[in-house]
């Protein structure tokens, strides 16, 4: 059954002031699939997942050319609402970045901007949330305490529970598991494949082994340039051009 | 070494003010108005008139100061603006108060005709406090990682929704301190508040009455001669109030932090 693609990328690029970050990037990306975008550091991967959700609108002294269409609507149009679309696309950053309150502060301060502020209602969201993102039976009898306590992983995990309870249709994830431990990278990627089922993830993995493991398609950047795109293993054993080659089989990187 | 004399110091002023003050402090003495310029009575009236000031001064500053570090660090990029804005409070931090107490003087107090009132010297030490207020609620803004905002806005935060639920929240036990140290110097200012407050004893009945702190009743009674003795229980008075306000503060700020980490 063919599907529309979710998000459609059309010439974007991206500069910084004076210096460029993206080049004409032309992608297109299928809902309900994992698509893991890799390459060396400063290669623009970053600057790609803040323009998808216009977090790069934080940033003075930026511009853009090209389009970004979310199912079909054009996100850099004047008329689109942040708020909802950064609800529609959430983001998780590489560090793990708890807010300073308690757990459940922390995954219900999304669902309490939109002004679901019912304690029910709430604790049904934080409950969801947590079991979706694999926390729910190590954290439950300590929702109220200092996320601040938790462990790298479960702090990580806890970011992701915190997107998950907008309901999001996209996930992006900026190397969410730098920093961690194999076991915690374990049961993340764990995570991140469970959610597939729902969500459309973009994933920047933190080298290209997790990328391999976890992904359906996968692209690879380099110096702000989309080198190529397909599916993963045909990246991995058979890329069809010389510099994903020369990454994937660690000439360079 | 240095630490030894400081707290060398700081023990031999509590001790000399307490030695001669506390034989002094009776309950009657807080709650009796003065009378006989102060000779005789209590202090009853500058604790109010100290009170009243300082309230005033901290209602129109902190929020003025906190708003302004919230337009300095949230809503403007470094730029000529927010350049001659700092550089306008740091100037204001080393103005000498009887300066302020002019500038209070003729504007609120003659321009303004407010006259010596609650009101002129509470603005005035407002203008007093601003540039403390400022740099301390700027400095515990800055503070706070730029990634707890950019998480904010990834949820879909607006950016008031973010300067309300986190930023100030992070920033509480700085802005806090700051305007600590401003009720300290409201409580302890003199000179702006003579020219700006007056000096009276009699009780007040609105903002528009003048009246006596106890930082300037100290003064007063201490250089007419009017009685040492009073003097020093004012002073002993002014040294337990700052004490009681410290410490409320240190209490309420751990419970602010256990609270919420």
């Amino acid at each position: 059954m063919y599907q529309g693609n979710k998000i459609a990328i059309k010439d974007f690029s991206f500069y910084y002031d004076s210096s460029q970050a993206l080049r004409d990037i032309n992608l297109n990306i299928q809902p309900k699939q994992i698509l893991t975008i890799f390459g060396p550091a400063r290669s623009g991967k970053t600057t790609l997942l803040k323009s998808l959700n216009r977090l790069t609108d934080l940033i003075f002294g930026v511009q853009h050319t090209g389009t970004i269409l979310l199912d079909d609507i054009d996100i850099y149009d004047p008329k689109m609402d942040l708020t909802h679309l950064r609800r529609r696309i959430g983001m998780v950053f590489d560090l793990p970045t708890p807010l300073p309150m308690s757990i459940f502060d922390n995954i219900a301060y999304g669902p309490k901007l939109s002004g679901t502020n019912r304690r029910n209602r709430l604790n049904e969201i934080v409950e969801k949330a947590l079991r979706s993102a694999v926390l729910w039976e190590e954290v439950k009898d300590r929702l109220h305490t200092s996320a601040l306590r938790l462990s790298g992983g479960q702090q990580q995990r806890l970011c992701i529970a915190r997107i998950l309870a907008l309901e999001p249709e996209v996930l992006l994830l900026d190397e969410p598991c730098s920093g961690l431990d194999p076991i915690s990278t374990a049961s993340i990627e764990e995570t991140l494949i469970q959610l597939k089922k729902d969500y459309t993830i973009i994933l920047v993995p933190h080298n290209v082994q997790q990328a391999s493991r976890v992904a359906d398609r996968a692209g690879f950047f380099l110096n702000g340039e989309l080198v190529e795109e397909g599916p993963v293993y045909q990246i991995f054993t058979k890329p069809r051009d010389k510099r994903t080659e020369d990454y994937v089989t660690g000439r360079f990187g | 070494m240095g630490a030894i004399s400081t707290i060398a110091v700081m023990i031999l002023i509590l001790f000399q003010i307490l030695r001669e003050g506390l034989p002094v402090l009776h309950l009657r003495f807080f709650l009796d108005s003065p009378k006989n310029m102060g000779r005789e009575g209590g202090i009853f009236t500058t604790i109010i008139g100290t009170i009243a000031l300082t309230g005033v001064a901290i209602l129109f500053g902190a929020p003025l100061g906190v708003g302004t570090a919230v337009f300095l660090r949230e809503y403007t990029r470094e730029s000529k603006i927010s350049r001659m804005i700092r550089f306008g409070t740091d100037c204001l931090a080393g103005v000498p108060s009887i300066i302020f107490g002019l500038f209070g003087f003729v504007f609120f107090v003659i321009k303004l005709n407010m006259g010596w009132s609650i009101l002129s010297g509470g603005l005035t030490l407002a203008a007093m406090i601003l540039p403390t207020v400022i740099s301390t609620a700027e400095e515990s803004i800055r503070a706070i990682p730029p990634s707890h905002r950019e998480v904010s806005y990834s949820l879909g935060g607006t950016k008031w929704q973010t300067i309300t639920r986190v930023v100030l929240p992070s920033a509480l036990p700085g802005i806090f301190t700051g305007i600590l140290l401003s009720v300290g110097r409201s409580i302890g200012e003199t000179a702006a508040v003579i020219l700006t407050a007056g000096s009276s004893l009699v009780m007040p009945t609105s903002l528009f009455s003048p009246i006596r702190t106890m930082a300037v009743h100290f003064y007063i009674l201490a250089r007419e001669g009017i009685s040492m003795e009073m003097a020093y229980g004012t002073g002993a008075t002014l040294i337990l109030l700052v004490l009681i306000i410290n410490m409320i503060a240190q209490w309420l700020i751990n419970r602010y932090i256990r609270h919420r980490a």
